[in-house]
């Protein structure tokens, strides 16, 4: 039925890579994504293995060790790091606190993209009425203060790690519903989702199938930038005195701490400040990264 | 004879790709005379929009043009200075893109934008350029020209903005007009009409003209000249009557067998069909390009292929007529 | 499976009307379109149905109202003698399926060839995974790709593979009506003829019935049995292919007919004289919608619409055809 020359020469004609290949080339030809992986890969082992790392217990308050400074400021490596003004070991509390920042991040950015996400997508897929409700919410959204309606929240529940989580949560997902309605809105003109409506796919299957591995790539964009963005808004609740409470260790909540020292020992502030911005320059570097290595697919 | 208006020989075009050298367009040679249309034929990959570009100077920084010679009425291209080339383009060559929306700015209103093109180049009042504005959108077969100016791009339809895009390229009295597909994406009764025009235009302006199309029955109509381009070269060069009704490049021929011929093919029967793909121009290419798709194909046609026929009508083929005999006595 | 009344025609169109809303700036009043207006079709079994027209016109619409992506605000859809209305969306689908015209913007691009050829057996849940497999693989064959492009994934082929691995996915199936909406035009000429041939191949191999749209009348004649013409909604003009081409009678038709550039030089571009641009459907024009571009045009042209008269071989709605209108002398010139 179909003429065999033309079979062969098709035979003989895909050779591309595929995109996964392609992804993969992109992904390690990138130097940024490529640090920012390496070291939020790093974070990330510390904080779930902290237990076996950190040298003290974090809460082990030791008055006849305070104030002891790092080794690089002629401290001894009993404390590589240090001890606070309570004597706890600084190193083993910046390793327990990366579990904070990452949690924080990671469970905020959840709940927060789940509801943006949806938000988002039924906006750009059904439009009409639902998109205006949806656009009106986005609007309500970003005219509020996000660190003041935080502050004040907090201030009225009272601070704690669950409070901050759900709080931030709830506050920061009005870039994902922007980006994901925009994305949907065009995704959702393309042949294939007429395809897929035309056999008869169901509508969660079209959002599900179709639309979502398609826009995913932008999500995981705005996923990263709002780990940051929730991390840094942890750290300024802590710092102010009205997110993560003590002891439990927070890098803000530390450099809340040292600060009353900071003429004195610098470091104090100095160290979990150093980390916080590591691991805020680890993510926007992943999330600038792979915005770059997904767009070429997106523009083709 | 006259001198010709543009004298292209041996341009080439290189782009630098991941893994090597893509060799778009291998050395094209062609001449063009006042007054006279040349038709750019080829299909998607064959170089023929990134040679009207190379013409313009307005490829990209990294794409690599070289030429033995690009002369435009006595200014060779290929070393002219930007300044130059701004001067010449929109002035003396003008190009017209096939997505008229894209080509002009949404944020100004036609008539600005149609007065801004003459001013660019010429010392003229706006008063004056206005007037020249609304002539030519009359030309170009606008009706109520004079209240279009204040239009934006995007209250126009497709067919109009395409005029407006001929009128603006139209405005200081070009010498070329190059056109890249500009009625591909408009409807065939547009299509028909904008043809008309720009060839109309072009004879009374006495306007030189490169159409740059896919689209056979297009050069068919309108070309005098027709350069069949494939895999960066011209495979097939000659007058519109010589190529159409004698073609003697196996592609040529095998991409007229493709096209339906109302009254000619008979209905439902089976269209002929070129087996295979271009071929990657990623790296060196040694040869004939078309031999691994060609009917006709020998060992020899690995070598380099010499260009055969006369010089109103030559062609790249290593068959002494490319075989149009046999293929008409097998039919 | 149910009984079927002898109805020759597998696909009927009963005065089928679909209007929007369309809001004319930020506070503007909506205003009714009429995308769909008053269509009557009826497509006989294994016929292919030529529907030509400029854009705007409202060929794509109607398409969508096949596919029951959009409900007609009024008449009846019918599908082998039973309304669409009345069908659920997964029988529908078993008859009737769409092959689009850009094959970059068909195939989902995150998709292997596999997931997307079989979806349509996943979506109805038919058979396993040997199943779905030995089946792909059955429709690859059938247009022309080898199996082992299963693997693969659409950026990884040309606009003709695609092409085919959309149609696969139509097939798979075993759909009664194919709507083919400009399926070629996005391609490279030598593609389009080997997508065509195709098309005529598997028409013939399974007795399928198309809906061919196009704006390439060359390629309309090639393919179609029967010819409709659409402006702005409505079919002015449906008939055989012989008679259309032969025989036209509405004037738009002969202004299409005379924009069809054939690679003859010599020719010159033909002078359409249709004049001005293409309406806008928001606001269509009186009497007969055609009148501001036909050249033939007379009074009563502007005011009263024309209604269909039957001809030798088909229908046309004008004035100049209709023995009890004014006009009809006029058609001498």
């Amino acid at each position: 039925m179909v003429d065999t020359s033309t079979t062969d020469s098709l035979l003989r004609e895909i050779t591309g890579p595929t995109p996964g290949q392609m992804l993969r080339k992109r992904v390690f030809g990138h130097q940024g994504l490529l640090f920012g992986g390496i070291v939020l890969a790093i974070l990330l082992f510390i904080a779930i293995f902290a237990p076996l790392l950190a040298p003290h217990d974090p809460y082990a308050q030791s008055l006849m060790t305070r104030m002891q400074p790092p080794v690089f400021l002629g401290g001894d490596w009993e404390h590589p790091l240090g001890t606070d003004h309570l004597g706890r070991d600084y190193l083993s509390r910046l390793i327990y606190g990366a579990r904070v920042s990452l949690m924080i991040g990671a469970v905020a950015a959840l709940i927060s993209g789940v509801i943006g996400t949806a938000m988002g997508v039924a906006a750009g897929y059904f439009g009409g009425r639902v998109d205006m409700v949806v656009t009106f919410l986005i609007n309500v959204r970003l005219a509020m203060p996000v660190v003041l309606v935080a502050l004040a929240v907090v201030a009225i529940l009272g601070g704690s790690l669950q409070v901050v989580i759900v709080v931030l949560g709830l506050l920061l997902w009005d870039r994902f519903a922007v980006v994901m309605r925009a994305s949907t809105l065009q995704v959702r003109g393309r042949e294939y989702v007429a395809a897929a409506r035309a056999i008869g796919a169901s509508t969660p299957r079209v959002i599900l199938s179709e639309i979502m591995p398609n826009i995913a790539n932008n999500l995981i964009v705005v996923v990263t930038l709002e780990m940051a963005h929730a991390i840094l808004l942890e750290a300024a609740l802590s710092f102010l005195g009205l997110g993560v409470q003590p002891p439990t260790p927070s890098w803000g909540l530390m450099v809340s701490e040292g600060k009353n020292m900071m003429l004195f020992e610098p470091w104090m502030v100095l160290i979990p400040g150093a980390v916080l911005f590591l691991l805020v320059l680890a993510i926007n570097l992943m999330g600038d990264g792979l915005r770059d290595v997904t767009a070429p697919e997106n523009r083709s | 004879m006259e001198k010709p208006l543009l004298s292209v020989r041996n341009l080439t075009i290189d782009i630098p790709v991941g893994g090597g050298t893509l060799h778009a367009v291998r050395g094209i040679d062609f001449d063009l005379n006042r007054g006279e249309t040349l038709c750019i034929v080829g299909e998607s990959g064959s170089g023929k929009s990134l040679t009207s570009l190379a013409l313009m100077g307005l490829l990209g920084k990294n794409i690599d043009r070289s030429a033995d010679r690009m002369e435009f009425d006595g200014t060779e291209l290929t070393t002219a200075s930007p300044r130059t080339m701004r001067a010449l383009r929109g002035a003396r060559m003008s190009m017209i893109f096939q997505e008229p929306m894209t080509s002009l700015n949404p944020a100004y209103t036609i008539g600005d934008q149609l007065i801004e093109a003459l001013r660019l180049h010429k010392p003229v009042s706006r008063e004056a350029a206005r007037a020249r504005a609304i002539e030519l959108l009359e030309k170009v077969g606008i009706t109520a020209a004079a209240s279009r100016l204040s239009q934006y791009p995007h209250q126009l339809s497709g067919g109009l903005r395409q005029r407006v895009m001929i009128a603006m390229a139209l405005m200081c009295e070009p010498e070329l007009i190059i056109a890249d597909e500009p009625t591909t994406a408009l409807d065939v009764t547009i299509q028909a009409q904008i043809l008309r025009l720009l060839h109309d235009l072009g004879q009374e302006m006495n306007m030189a003209m490169i159409l740059i199309t896919h689209d056979l029955g297009v050069v068919a109509r309108v070309a005098d000249k027709v350069a069949v381009m494939y895999a960066g070269e011209l495979v097939e060069t000659g007058s519109a009557v010589d190529v159409f009704n004698t073609p003697l490049h196996p592609y040529t021929r095998g991409l007229l067998r493709c096209i339906p011929l109302p009254g000619k093919t008979a209905r439902g029967s089976t269209l002929g069909t070129i087996p295979g793909i271009v071929p990657s121009l990623v790296g060196d290419i040694e040869g004939c390009a078309f031999r691994t798709r060609c009917p006709h194909a020998l060992p020899a046609c690995q070598s380099a292929i010499p260009l055969q026929g006369r010089p109103d009508h030559a062609f790249r083929c290593i068959h002494e007529d490319g075989k149009r005999h046999d293929e008409e006595a097998m039919a | 499976m149910t009984v079927q009344t002898t109805t020759s025609a597998v696909l009927e169109l009963r005065n089928v009307t679909k209007t929007y809303r369309v809001k004319q700036g930020l506070f503007g009043k909506a205003k009714p379109l009429t995308a769909v207006n008053d269509v009557s079709l009826s497509l006989p079994r294994g016929e292919v149905l030529g529907l030509v027209g400029e854009s705007g016109c409202g060929k794509s619409t109607l398409a969508k109202i096949l596919l029951g992506l959009e409900a007609p605000s009024m008449g009846q859809v019918m599908v082998d003698g039973q309304e669409i209305t009345a069908q659920d969306r997964l029988s529908l689908a078993r008859r009737i399926q769409p092959i689009f015209q850009d094959p970059y913007s068909s195939l989902n691009p995150r998709k292997s060839i596999f997931d997307i050829v079989s979806l349509p057996l996943r979506v109805h849940g038919i058979g396993d995974k040997a199943h779905w497999d030995t089946e792909v693989r059955r429709i690859l064959d059938i247009v022309g790709l080898p199996a082992r492009v299963m693997n693969t994934f659409p950026s990884q082929m040309s606009g003709g593979q695609r092409q085919r691995v959309a149609i696969a996915r139509a097939l798979i199936m075993k759909p009664e009506i194919v709507i083919c909406d400009e399926p070629t035009s996005a391609l490279d000429v030598s593609v389009q003829s080997q997508i065509l041939n195709l098309l005529g191949d598997l028409r013939s191999e399974f007795g399928l019935t198309y809906l061919f749209i196009s704006h390439d009348l060359a390629v309309v004649e090639h393919l179609a049995t029967r010819v409709a013409v659409m402006y702005l909604g409505r079919i002015v003009e449906e008939s055989d292919v012989a008679g259309l081409f032969d025989d036209a009678r509405h004037p738009y038709t002969q202004a299409l007919l005379k924009s069809v550039l054939t690679p003859e030089p010599g020719l010159g571009v033909p002078d359409t004289q249709l004049g001005m641009a293409y309406p806008n459907p928001i606001d269509p024009p009186s009497g007969c919608q055609f009148h501001p571009r036909c050249p033939m045009a007379g009074a009563h042209c502007k005011s009263v619409a024309p209604r269909s008269v039957p001809t030798s071989h088909g229908h046309v709605e004008c004035h100049l055809h209709d023995p009890d209108s004014p006009m009809y002398d006029a058609k001498v010139a």
